[in-house]
């Protein structure tokens, strides 16, 4: 008995799966600097790439990644079109310290709440930073996980390869 | 057990096939493994593990198709690691769902994790570092009928380790975003909510009489005007009364919390104040167990979470059951170009914060006493945490960044850890951090950290000849140093080696170097590292939660991957 509810199982894993090359990404509420609730699904930059970076006040290395490309992020955009989402995984201990720094920082992108994670847990992240690059499609198409210096690079290799 | 969980599977599988239009289903995880050796070191305290390695693994697993989505989570703890509870123990499942939406409804079933207003009332959440996972199993439901009202409604049991706990939990939320809802287009904006949640725990005390439902309420105001924000939540519970204080006392008191924020920012300028004062507010989900395992709702600590080892050394934690305390954060930027901000500007970020007890303690409410604290009580009352800080950011040239912290925190370690009072007193700390990133060439970077900690106890070891008169056996640490160096190749390699030095320990014999080496891989969705070393003794905390780490000596293995 076992062994048939195993084998029927793993066939209808199997076949319900169109190995899909790309994640899409998932289908999740957020919220806004200001309060209001979004569905990631909103999230598009007309059909360029998309950068979604998961960050916290109190991460070292998040902020030494967002601020690196903070740096260079004009010149990002105007080569390659792409807009950064930085999702801040703050939960309410320090959500409200999140819009002070974005703004003191001077960030010009867009910043999202998950204070539940549930957008983290969607996209198996388990520790920050991590960053994923969408396509013009909102496919998952390159991730990296922690931050050392140089690795946004990398990250803008990448873009370039997509804005082709 | 297993055979129920294949059914189920099966039965969502089949589901989604049969009412999904869309095509494209898609299969994502992620993968992490978390493996460590136990050497015996008695000089640190450290124990060896009778298995020798012990190892901590979860897989999770998620299948999303159109509006569908189901998932598991596979754990496995061959057996836990040492800083985890024992009661994570085996393998299972323990965590299954499956969701769909249709129409701005939201409906799951199984396990799933929430948050109502700031989670003074609920909050049911996993943080692996800490060893917690709360989720619920039962069945919730969310519903957007407009743009800007969104109401939820769920029912439950709580997590704990591989359990449940005894209460189930009814709960509904229900917030209002007026501007939205409205469509009026002002320049001052409203967020209004309110939650309300109730426990039912069956009567099994045969002495006192315990209310067998027991109800918390709260309302929250969110304003918006221009670059300010203003955030107010206040909660209320009432009596749950677990632990008998004597043959004939029982404690029948309510319990309330009261939080709020106003921030302002601009470019290149923030700054967030914030106040909280929670009175007799521990919610659990079994009202005769003890431990964060059974804790259901969440006060959040008012102190910056420190990431630098010396900085969160004494760290700081939410005291539910009754606390009164204030912060504040200051970050500035001076622009580039300037005298001061150089080439590439300059930032700051100034933090204070202040934890005291209430007047007198916690509500406190019987057939022979009564006690409700003053509302607000600062100056008199007892210290349990002080933190005054300053960080610099610079970049200095393309090829240098510094990171500077000067840090001053009161820690009163009696208080905080459970001691009699008088056996360490209050620790005073001043600490320096300098952390400096140089890059050698085109991915190549090394970088330096230096931290001191300099420690003032009230009472010294060595005043009383190495005897004290109320018990206390050991001196608190004393002073420390650290140091970091850090070398790494991007995207790929990372080496760390860091020795953290008590050398300020009164007792020569502790006065030792915990040193640790650590060197990772990663690529892609993928992680690798290894790491051999030290680990002192002593209290973590993530959000102001905490969990007591025992003292070990051995390696770790840790990989983690995602799909």
């Amino acid at each position: 008995m076992r062994k048939i509810f195993i084998s029927l199982s793993v066939i209808i894993l199997f076949s319900t799966m169109s190995i899909a090359q790309n994640r899409s990404l998932p289908s999740v509420d957020i919220k806004t600097l200001n309060g209001r609730t979004i569905n990631t699904k909103s999230l598009e930059n007309n059909g360029k790439p998309i950068v979604i970076s998961f960050w916290a006040t109190w991460c070292v290395p998040c902020k030494k990644e967002l601020n690196a490309i903070a740096e260079v992020y004009e010149d990002w955009q105007e080569e390659t079109g792409v807009k950064l989402v930085a999702i801040s995984i703050d939960d309410t201990r320090s959500m409200s310290k999140v819009a002070p720094y974005v703004n003191a920082s001077d960030w010009e992108y867009e910043v999202y709440l998950d204070p539940n994670g549930d957008l983290k847990r969607a996209m198996g992240v388990q520790q920050v930073p991590h960053t994923f690059l969408l396509n013009g499609e909102n496919k998952i198409v390159w991730q990296h996980r922690t931050y050392v210096d140089g690795d946004e690079e990398e990250l803008f290799e990448e873009i370039k390869k997509l804005a082709k | 057990m297993t055979r129920k969980i294949l059914l189920s599977l099966i039965i969502l599988f089949s589901s989604i096939i049969c009412f999904s239009q869309d095509n494209s289903g898609e299969f994502h995880g992620d993968f992490d493994l978390n493996m460590q050796s136990y050497q015996e070191d008695l000089k640190i305290g450290a124990e060896a593990a009778d298995e020798i390695i012990l190892n901590n693994a979860y897989l999770n697993i998620n299948y999303t198709r159109g509006k569908f989505a189901v998932g598991i989570r596979y754990e496995s703890y061959l057996n836990a690691l040492a800083d985890y509870d024992p009661e994570f123990k085996g393998n299972g499942i323990p965590y299954r769902y499956a969701t769909y939406s249709i129409d701005g409804l939201e409906i799951t079933a199984g396990n799933y994790y929430e948050q109502l207003g700031s989670g003074l009332i609920f909050r049911s959440y996993e943080e692996k570092g800490l060893g917690i996972d709360n989720a619920m199993d039962g069945v919730r439901l969310k519903y957007r009928p407009f743009q800007g009202m969104n109401l939820k409604t769920f029912i439950g049991k709580s997590r704990t380790h591989f359990t449940y706990a005894d209460g189930i939990f009814r709960g509904v939320d229900g917030e209002i975003n007026i501007n939205d809802l409205f469509n009026c287009k002002t320049k001052t904006k409203a967020i209004l909510g309110g939650s309300f949640v109730s426990r039912y725990q069956e009567r099994n005390n045969l002495i006192f009489k315990i209310p067998q439902n027991v109800s918390a309420y709260a309302g929250r105001l969110n304003l918006i005007h221009g670059r300010w924000n203003y955030y107010g939540e206040y909660a209320y519970k009432i009596n749950d009364p677990a632990n008998a204080l004597s043959e004939k006392a029982m404690n029948y008191a309510n319990g309330n919390t009261f939080t709020q924020n106003i921030a302002f920012s601009k470019k290149g300028f923030g700054v967030v104040a914030e106040m909280h004062r929670t009175d007799n507010m521990t919610f659990k989900s079994d009202r005769d167990k003890d431990g964060k395992a059974y804790l259901i709702n969440y006060i959040p600590t008012l102190s910056k979470p420190h990431a630098k080892s010396l900085l969160a050394l004494y760290p700081c934690a939410t005291q539910a059951d009754g606390e009164f305390g204030m912060q504040l954060d200051i970050f500035y930027k001076i622009k580039k170009g300037s005298l001061l901000g150089g080439k590439y500007g300059t930032r700051f970020n100034f933090n204070y914060s202040r934890i005291n007890g209430l007047n007198g303690g916690n509500s406190f409410l019987n057939d022979n006493t009564e006690h409700s604290p003053m509302l607000i009580s600062v100056k008199k009352e007892e210290l349990y945490f002080q933190d005054i800080n300053l960080e610099i950011n610079k970049k200095i040239n393309k090829k240098i960044r510094a990171n500077f912290i000067v840090a001053n925190q009161t820690y009163n370690k009696d208080f905080l850890e459970g001691h009699v009072p008088g056996d360490y007193g209050v620790l005073s700390s001043t600490i320096l951090v300098a952390d400096v990133s140089y890059k050698i060439k085109k991915r190549h970077s090394i970088r330096v950290e230096l931290q001191t900690l300099k420690s003032n106890q009230l009472e010294k070891y060595s005043d009383h000849g190495g005897i004290y008169e109320n018990g206390m056996e050991e001196p608190a640490e004393g002073d420390w140093s650290m140091g970091l160096i850090e070398y790494t190749i991007s995207p790929h390699w990372f080496l760390t080696i860091q020795d953290m030095y008590n050398w300020g320990n009164e007792k020569i014999e502790k006065q030792l170097h915990y040193i640790n080496i650590d060197a990772g891989f990663n690529k892609g969705a993928n992680r690798f590292s290894i790491g051999y070393g030290k680990k002192r003794e002593g209290i973590f905390c993530i959000g102001g939660v905490c969990k007591f780490v025992p003292s070990s000596n051995g390696f770790n293995i840790n990989i983690s991957s995602s799909f």
